[in-house]
């Protein structure tokens, strides 16, 4: 209580202090450190320890980011623990980062949290933050300075206190045949206003579907020149205004940092806040993402990009070691046998025992463990207290802590081990499988909310044969669900986990073994394609633009907004209509609503009387028939007893009654808006667009209609809605066309033939 | 040079109607009473390209632009025939295609007169002292097949209100094109015209993972200056007999397919040209090398960096920087805009030499007294005008009679124009032959050839012409 009364005070006096300008600089500068990342890219390993614990060249990963926080300049980092929150604090407290001077580590805890937006309310909610922080997740390596950032932050928000977000990108152009960067993230498709750097436009998780980036016109129509991005990575590293908090607190369902919080922000102009970017050159910063990732960085530690964050250079939480020739680095107490090749770029950690004839290299190797003799270790990173047995093969694998490997097994590329699991001797386990002692968890959706929901994994039970498989390796088989679990071979434990929803396809995109060949050039065929479909539809798109003429045309997107119009307008029509014949609205009243709806959608009266007819027609489709069956009874009756001379020509497939059903709705409701009907046909044109109209939904919306074509077309007739003339040059205007297109007015021939006569009568 | 230039005059277009007519012809509108098509033949001479094929739509503008090209040029065809000796000799043809066959219809109609390794396009209305060699230039450079000129948009209607101008005003003013470009400004790479304005900006993805960066720019514009790799151009136009237009057709459809070039000549020359000459295909390859590939190069490689497996084209544009004058004349409010600026602003553009008062004032025309003719103001030879009459920014033509106080403001009046006493012309076009009476009152209005605007009478915004036939 009593501290956080001092917290409430120091909060309202620094809230004193920056009301004068220049003092904000002097503020303290703040971080908040995510230490779960939220995603399930590192499981199986995650389900064990938190990932900002995980070694990367032997020292947890949180230790860099936190070192770099502090070179940076931060004063107070709060660290935000999730999953295996005990874990993190219990190692941080016992680290020495509690203990550094101008350097403070806060951890907040919770565990019903399953998204970074989630934590960042409930860092509002305990008010810590008092003016711009960082905001970072805890698996960053950097080694940029923030001051240019900061600065350019503080002095947009000056001039402009919308700008409260500055997003470090930095330029990695991702492979265009595989779709991602060296780190093995999606491209990353981004619209930045060249002048100022605001940030326009931001699309990660690329649908791949579409092969287009879509800006809004308004985008352009504000700013003459964009620039457009696939060539940047977004580094995760954010100066935030305070004000972020409080979005991400009255936007209660943002969840994710980018495609919620970004893209709501990008789309949102009502508040207008704004991003902006900034890019950094020289500098390091990655975030270990996936295992492709994690691979990528340790690589680029060890050639020491990463500098002053390597290995052989003491900062929080790593042990003494020498930087040897061609990139080896050793801590001490490593017993090698003379014979062992140990490759460049290389670590070993602190007391391993390497045998003889053993051939390590580009590869990381933890604490304590004892690789056999005649073992072969290419690309991988073993992790502490491992027994890698005599004659084993790994080639690009992360085995975690105290794995046991027996002799002669083999690891294929893009193996994950995960922890105290032991292999068999001489097994092969296949390529890209992941291992762990704990089942895999059985529901897995891809679905988001429950991507979410697993998370928080630090929750979850699951069956765990921790304990057991300490005692005795043999017990296995007798546990539960031997069916379903693979075996290890032989005193193996653990199990493999089966790839789960098209994750075998995914599965080397994020793997520490690099891209096979055979998938590059696979890809680089489809990217052919791809783009084949691409100009093909644009083809079709652009021939839109002057060529009428040009069959495509018509189709093409150019006339999808009259197209959409007019197909809104006819919804609502037939909404009003509806509405009327519930509610016995007048029709004149009626009449007036239309017409309102014409003239707001600036259409014809063609297009009006077509839309009403549509409406009607529909309408007697819709009817239901048993309210109509006395009505019908009587219409079959009738006609019956006067057979019109065109009736016979109605197709069979309908039977009879139902037709007469259909024909009776028709002919009533008809008669009931007629008026309606002929206040929109002024001309010949209106009327023959009814019969086209009509004549579409017999072909498509309708087809109930089509073997009553000429019946109806008799009793439009008959009530004077269409004359004759308008008929007969329906039926003229056909006579050139398709025969498909002329199936009704073969249908009506009859009747079409009679009117021709009476016509001629007159004359 | 093996280019051609073929300068797409046009014929009567609609969109200027009453300033254009059947004998007025779009092409010999006057601007600063020159033909408009003037500027560009002028830019063309002074880039040294010589060998002209002038395109008219409809056979009677053909005949009217024929006879003023062989009237201008007849003194200066006659002295390169002099110098025809050494190689120079100026060919200027011109040839008739049928009305509305569009921009591309016409180049089809001439093909068999296209032999040239490169043609150059150029819109006939173009007043702009953009190099035309430059964007040649830039063309050879990249081999590229179609390279595109691109100016900054013209800021428009400087004489507020006006009835277009209102217009514009009510829209976004000056949105013309969405142009894509790589960061080097070198490459086309995405265009939009017309009614793809109106809608989202699509950008394919396939191109911007090529390319890495595009920039986005609506404050450029198309201003219909082309060169095009003459085969690969005759063949878009034979394949695709649907193209009418060169801006809205052919030109996006070449950026849309550059990556994935259906054109089959594009490997052709390359094996032609190393077996014409060795030499020559050796230093190509020395060039190639030099500078580093364009994404283009690096799209087509296949997986290892191995022999081409994707077919390019590139296309290619040339900014014209922002010193320089770039409009076309195809708006009644272009119209006004060039012959202001050309007198006022762009006057290197005229060609003619202005006074102390920054006005040109052919020495036969007569001012009555207490008359001033303001600076940025033209009057033409053998006008007359009367007392106490004031001209400001306009261009009066040859042989006008003007009365007494008589005000002329940002107008333009061509020639042989009759305008009686007291009239008052403000923002407004008066077309040869016209006439009007006694204390007239127009205020951005258009009159057409020949009309006579009765005495007294008062307009505003309208366009006043007689009915044709």
């Amino acid at each position: 209580m009593g501290a956080q009364k001092k917290r409430a005070a120091a909060a309202a006096a620094a809230a004193r202090v920056s009301e004068d300008p220049d003092d904000l600089a002097r503020q303290p500068l703040q971080a908040i450190l995510l230490a779960d990342s939220f995603t399930t890219k590192f499981r199986p390993i995650t389900l064990e320890r938190p990932k900002v614990l995980l070694p990367l060249l032997n020292v947890p990963m949180i230790n860099y980011t936190l070192a770099w926080l502090e070179a940076a300049g931060v004063a107070e980092v709060f660290v935000f623990c999730c999953a295996h929150s005990k874990q993190v604090i219990d190692y941080l407290e016992n680290s020495e980062w509690f203990s550094q001077p101008n350097f403070t580590v806060k951890t907040i805890e919770s565990h019903n949290i399953i998204s970074a937006g989630d934590a960042l309310r409930l860092i509002y909610e305990q008010n810590v933050i008092h003016g711009d922080f960082v905001l970072i997740s805890g698996d960053t390596v950097s080694n940029m300075s923030l001051t240019q950032a900061l600065q350019e932050h503080k002095e947009r928000k000056k001039k402009d206190n919308n700008a409260v977000m500055t997003m470090i990108i930095k330029k990695s152009k991702p492979s265009p045949i595989t779709r991602q960067s060296r780190l093995g993230t999606d491209e990353l498709f981004m619209a930045i206003d060249p002048n100022t750097k605001q940030l326009l436009y931001y699309e990660d998780k690329a649908d791949h579907s579409k092969g287009t980036i879509c800006l809004d016109k308004m985008l352009l129509a504000e700013n003459p020149s964009i620039s457009l991005h696939n060539d940047k990575q977004d580094c995760y590293i954010d100066i935030c205004s305070p004000e972020v908090l409080s979005l991400f607190t009255d936007n209660f369902d943002y969840q994710h940092l980018r495609r919620h919080f970004v893209k709501g922000l990008l789309l949102d102009d009502i508040m207008g806040y704004k991003i902006f970017t900034h890019e950094i050159h020289s500098s390091y910063v990655a975030r270990i993402d996936n295992y492709r990732s994690y691979d990528i960085v340790s690589k680029d530690i060890i050639q020491r990009w990463t500098y002053p964050y390597v290995p052989d250079v003491k900062f929080c939480g790593n042990r003494a070691t020498k930087l040897e020739r061609r990139g080896m680095y050793r801590a001490s107490e490593i017993e090698q046998s003379r014979s062992a090749q140990v490759g460049s770029f290389t670590v070993i950690g602190y007391g391993t025992k390497i045998g003889s004839n053993s051939k390590i290299s580009d590869s990381v190797i933890g604490e304590g463990c004892t690789i056999g003799s005649n073992v072969l270790i290419e690309g991988s990173y073993i992790w502490d207290n491992v027994i890698i047995e005599d004659g084993c093969e790994l080639r690009h694998v992360i085995v975690c802590d105290g794995v046991i490997m027996k002799a002669g097994a083999v690891l294929k590329p893009g193996v994950v081990l995960s922890f105290k699991v032991v292999i068999g001797e001489r097994f092969v386990v296949p390529a890209y499988s992941k291992v762990s002692l704990l089942q895999q968890p059985t529901v897995h959706d891809s679905d988001e909310e429950l991507e979410y929901a697993d998370n928080s994994s630090g929750t979850v039970e699951f069956s765990s044969i921790q304990g057991t498989a300490d005692q005795s390796n043999g017990e296995m088989t007798s546990e539960s669900s031997e069916a379903h679990k693979p075996k290890l071979g032989t005193g193996g434990v653990g199990y493999i986990w089966s790839i789960c929803e098209g994750g075998q396809e995914e599965e080397w995109r994020h793997s520490v073994a690099p891209i096979p060949e055979d998938k590059l050039a696979e890809l680089s065929e489809a990217m052919d394609d791809d783009q084949e479909l691409v100009t093909q539809d644009r083809t079709a798109l652009s021939t839109s633009g002057e060529l009428i003429s040009d069959s495509n045309a018509s189709e093409g997107d150019d006339n999808e907004d009259s197209k959409d119009d007019s197909v809104y307008f006819e919804k609502e029509v037939e909404a009003t209509f509806l509405r009327a014949v519930e509610e016995n609205v007048k029709v004149d009243h009626v009449i007036l609503e239309v017409n309102s709806l014409r003239l707001s959608y600036n259409m014809t009266s063609a297009d009006c009387a077509g839309a009403v007819f549509y409406s009607m027609m529909k309408l007697a489709v819709k009817t239901p028939h048993s309210s109509a069956r006395i009505a019908y009874m009587l219409a079959v009756g009738l006609l019956s007893l006067y057979p019109s001379p065109f009736s016979m020509v109605a197709s069979n497939a309908y039977p009879i009654y139902l037709s007469g059903e259909l024909q009776q709705n028709t002919a009533n409701i008809i008669t009931t808006w007629q008026k309606l009907l002929k206040s929109y046909l002024l001309e010949i044109d209106e009327e023959i667009e009814i019969i086209l109209k009509f004549e579409e939904m017999c072909l498509e919306s309708a087809k109930e209609f089509s073997p009553l074509f000429a019946r109806i077309l008799h009793i439009l007739y008959d009530k004077d809605i269409l004359q004759e003339d308008a008929i007969l040059r329906w039926a003229d205007e056909k006579e050139g066309a398709d025969e498909s297109d002329k199936v009704f007015v073969r249908q009506s021939e009859k009747f079409i033939q009679w009117l021709r006569e009476a016509s001629e009568e007159e004359d | 040079m093996d280019f051609q230039v073929v300068v797409l005059a046009g014929g009567t277009s609609k969109k200027l109607v009453p300033l254009v007519s059947k004998e007025v012809p779009k092409a010999l509108l006057p601007v600063a009473n020159r033909p408009v098509l003037s500027y560009v033949l002028e830019q063309l001479e002074l880039s040294n390209i010589k060998d002209l094929i002038v395109v008219v739509e409809g056979a009677d503008a053909a005949l009217r632009v024929g006879g003023w090209i062989s009237a201008a040029y007849v003194d200066r065809l006659h002295v390169e025939k002099v110098l025809e000796l050494q190689g120079y000799t100026v060919r200027v043809q011109v040839a008739t295609v049928p009305e509305d066959v569009g921009t591309a219809g016409a180049l089809r109609a001439i093909a068999h007169h296209l032999t040239a390794k490169d043609v150059l396009v150029v819109s006939g209305d173009l007043v702009s002292d953009v190099p035309p060699g430059a964007v040649t230039a830039a063309h050879r450079r990249h081999d590229a097949v179609v390279t595109a000129m691109i100016c900054s948009v013209p800021v428009s209607g400087l004489s507020e209100a006006g009835s277009s101008g209102a217009k514009d005003k009510t829209k976004k003013p000056g949105r013309y094109n969405i142009i894509g470009m790589d960061p080097t400004k070198q490459f086309l790479l995405h265009i939009a015209t017309g009614a793809e304005l109106e809608k989202d900006t699509r950008i394919r993805k396939s191109i911007l993972r090529a390319v890495g960066q595009m920039d986005i720019r609506a404050d450029l514009m198309d201003a219909h200056m082309y060169a095009f790799n003459r085969s690969v151009l005759q063949e878009v136009l034979d394949q695709k007999d649907k193209f009418q237009s060169l801006k809205q057709d052919v030109l996006p459809y070449l950026v849309r397919s550059q990556l994935k070039s259906e054109i089959l000549i594009n490997g052709a020359p390359q094996g032609q040209q190393a077996k014409e000459n060795g030499n020559d295909k050796v230093s190509y390859r020395i060039l190639a090398n030099a500078s580093t590939p364009s994404f283009h190069e690096l799209y087509a490689l296949g997986p290892n960096g191995s022999a081409p497996v994707r077919r390019t084209h590139k296309c290619c544009v040339y900014i014209a920087s922002n010193s320089k004058y770039c409009v076309r004349l195809n708006s009644i409010q272009a119209f006004m805009d060039i012959n202001r600026d050309v007198i006022g602003e762009a006057n290197h553009l005229s060609g003619y030499n202005f006074s102390a008062q920054n006005n040109i004032i052919h020495p036969s025309a007569e001012l009555g007294s207490k008359t001033t003719v303001g600076p940025h103001c033209m009057l033409g030879e053998g006008s007359q005008m009367g007392d106490k009459c004031s001209v400001k920014r306009s261009v009066i033509g040859r042989h006008c009679r003007i009365g007494s106080n008589v005000k002329v403001v940002n107008s333009v009046v061509m020639n042989h124009v009759t305008i009686g006493d007291g009239c008052s012309i403000q923002g407004s076009v008066i077309c040869s032959n016209a006439q009007l009476q006694e204390r007239v009152a127009l205020k951005d209005c258009q009159v057409g050839q020949g009309y006579v605007v009765s005495a007294g009478c008062e307009y505003k915004g309208e366009s006043l012409a007689r009915k044709e036939k």
